[in-house]
């Protein structure tokens, strides 16, 4: 019946974006509304593409506002759903992203970080958006944001996305950047059986016995979706069990508080990390996104030159692996962490450092990536001092 | 529940009572007439879906007892088009205010309507922000007072008819609650009509707009609404446009066919699909065919 296999097993020679665009659909993905915006357009005309292929469907919206709007509406009609953007749409998105935080609906967001801020540099690479992405709606929430390095990572890391905004009911952000979305390398994708999917837990039993917020012990509620005859009531207001909204303090708090907890207590699940090299090293790049391509150089260089230097590579930003970083600061002389923004997740890193040891941004607003040679600098002065 | 019931309450959430409504507030008729519209209709009421935005509008999607989605401030329009889109079998009504669709959800509406998706908006106009307290809208006749025009407002207001009949709506009709048995119609034909469909109802907001106007309870606004009424079908929208204390052009103005999104994008996708898309088609029209 369909003319396209939603998942193209092979061998292939993608740019990150058809990558992601490849691993949304071989999630499970079957909708996708979005506005064009360089650089993360080439997901949006990929699922345009493909989509119908699948017996999907795509929309391009009038805007990033409505791109977001329509596939939360998507998700509640239970099916998995994508928006991709930059910078300029994510800013367009941070209310509507609270309100998929706060109604627990599970979608993934694409962010292709260009320098900023405003129009910045279309073009060109950033990272600029690291601390938006985790707090830029109001409010208190906790969020998972994956940071590929690869057109390979693309493809694995929507996959990834999607699985934890299933399990987890929350909208996931893939913060990935200008090189990353254009960079066209190999990208291999695995046989169908072979790719875990999660599905987000659905309740079947009677309509009386159903309380849209009422979680399991993992704190995650059942998920129903429109037209399946529950009848749910979903706001964006503080609501009950019921769904129904209130205005008590502890209402507020027994909400609230389960939305952050839902996710730092499974933070052992959630949290990926790559590291090189961290045994006996006495410096480390923490680096994540491009800039962990160019601190693993400066790792190998430095390593020839005879430091012991190791590096560690964010796959999982949000949540914050603290206890990993807390536990290296007792043990190494610094911390380097090069950034394409003037400062974001290094706040982080010195956070956990807790003065037990040094920590050392290396920075630039976007524009380009740090040189190998940079970081080696950094590295010599943290080894000289 | 143990006391006598109310005939609808199988369709309301008589848990929510008390509502939120002000005494006078037009909004809850209008809730009553969709309710009575559903289910005269008889469509199946597990697939129908109340999307609604922000606003005291905004509240009939919690008050009624279906799937309903109260969603971000003037959102609710693109939040329908997911669930449509992703769900196509989907009844799916808007029912939100003036403020909510038509200022910060403008660009959504004209968009919607252009698209021609089978959606149905039914749009409460009371003239006002009523929820924040009385602020002017996009629908504020010309020299109405409210708490940010203390001194009359001098922004022409939108005539929605016009708006939306230009946007490609292919039913679009205006009531006021006074109005209840043509609402209870026009909210069957909208919602029964392929494609993207409009009602919009005048609604006194005793509270935010009448009071300050000085122009007495909601009683003299239903008064009002009966008095100067004209009620025009296939009126040109264009001369729909509201001042304060004038005439109000009623009716339905639009009432047209053209192909629906969901028609031209199979239309257009059967071109390239023969297989998947010809046969959606043809069962779709086939099972319209049974409907009808």
């Amino acid at each position: 019946m369909k003319r396209g296999p939603a998942v193209l097993t092979g061998v292939h020679f993608f740019n990150g974006d058809v990558a992601c665009a490849e691993g949304a659909l071989a999630a499970g993905c079957r909708f996708f509304a979005g506005y064009p915006i360089t650089p993360a357009t080439e997901i949006a005309e990929r699922m345009a593409e493909r989509l119908p292929e699948v017996g999907g469907t795509f929309i391009q919206m009038e805007d990033e506002i409505a791109s977001l709007s329509a596939v939360l509406g998507a998700s509640w009609a239970g099916v998995k759903a994508m928006t991709a953007t930059s910078g300029p749409g994510f800013s367009l998105m941070m209310e509507n992203l609270g309100f998929g935080y706060m109604t627990e609906t599970p979608c993934v967001i694409v962010n292709v970080q260009r320098g900023g801020p405003s129009t910045g540099l279309p073009t060109l690479v950033g990272q600029g958006d690291m601390l938006q992405a985790r707090w830029g709606s109001h409010g208190d929430y906790e969020t998972i944001v994956l940071a590929p390095s690869s057109a390979q990572e693309m493809f694995d890391l929507t996959i990834a996305a999607f699985n934890l905004s299933e399990k987890y009911r929350l909208p996931v952000l893939l913060l990935s950047d200008a090189i990353i979305g254009h960079i066209t390398e190999r990208v291999i994708i695995p046989p169908e059986e072979e790719i875990p999917i999660v599905n987000r837990k659905t309740f079947r039993g009677p309509r009386e016995a159903y309380l849209p917020y009422l979680p399991d012990e993992d704190l995650v509620p059942p998920m129903v979706a429109a037209g399946e005859g529950y009848r749910v009531y979903i706001t964006g207001l503080t609501h009950d069990e019921r769904g129904y909204p209130s205005t008590s303090p502890e209402v507020q708090e027994r909400l609230v508080c389960r939305l952050v907890e839902k996710i730092r207590r499974n933070k052992h699940d959630i949290i990926r990390l790559e590291e090189c090299g961290i045994e006996d090293a006495e410096v480390v790049l923490v680096a994540y996104g491009v800039s962990a391509r160019v601190a693993y150089r400066a790792m190998e260089l430095a390593r020839a030159a005879g430091h012991r230097v190791g590096w560690l590579r964010l796959i999982t930003v949000w949540p914050f692996p603290e206890e990993r970083l807390r536990d290296l600061a007792t043990r190494v002389r610094a911390f380097i962490v090069p950034e394409l923004n003037l400062g974001q997740i290094v706040r982080e890193v010195e956070r956990c450092a807790e003065g037990r040891t040094r920590t050392i941004p290396v920075l630039r607003p976007g524009g380009a990536v740090h040189a190998p040679r940079e970081l080696l600098t950094s590295i010599e002065e943290a080894f000289h001092d | 529940m143990t006391e006598a019931q109310h005939p609808l309450d199988h369709l309301l959430r008589a848990d929510r009572l008390p509502h939120i409504w002000c005494p006078g507030c037009g909004i809850g008729i209008a809730m009553r007439c969709l309710v009575l519209a559903l289910e005269e209709l008889g469509r199946p009421l597990d697939r129908v879906v109340v999307v609604s935005g922000i606003g005291c509008s905004a509240r009939v999607a919690g008050y009624v007892r279906l799937d309903g989605f109260h969603t971000t401030h003037g959102r609710a329009i693109p939040f329908a088009t997911g669930l449509k889109l992703a769900k196509p079998d989907l009844t799916v009504i808007v029912f939100s205010g003036d403020g909510d669709l038509a200022a910060i959800g403008g660009n959504h509406l004209i968009h919607a309507a252009r698209r021609n998706l089978d959606l149905t908006v039914i749009c409460v106009n009371n003239f006002i922000y009523g929820m924040t307290g009385g602020q002017f809208g996009p629908t504020t006749p010309l020299s109405a007072r409210s708490t940010t025009t203390p001194y009359g407002n001098f922004e022409p207001p939108f005539n929605l008819p016009a708006l939306v009949a230009a946007s490609g709506a292919v039913y679009v009709a205006r009531w006021t609650v006074f109005h209840v048995r043509r609402l209870i119609t026009a909210f069957q034909e909208a919602i029964a009509k392929r494609g993207f469909s409009f009602v919009e109802v005048l609604s006194p907001c005793p509270t935010g707009y009448l009071r300050r106007n000085k122009l007495g309870e909601a009683l003299e606004m239903m008064r009002y609404f009966k008095a100067r009424s004209e009620i025009r079908h296939g009126a040109d929208p264009a001369e729909a446009g509201i001042e304060m204390g004038g005439k109000l052009l009623l009716g339905k103005f639009v009432d047209i066919q053209r192909p629906t999104y969901h028609e031209r994008m199979r239309e257009q996708l059967a071109r390239s699909f023969i297989e998947p898309y010809a046969e959606k088609v043809s069962e779709e029209i086939k099972a319209e065919e049974v409907e009808s």
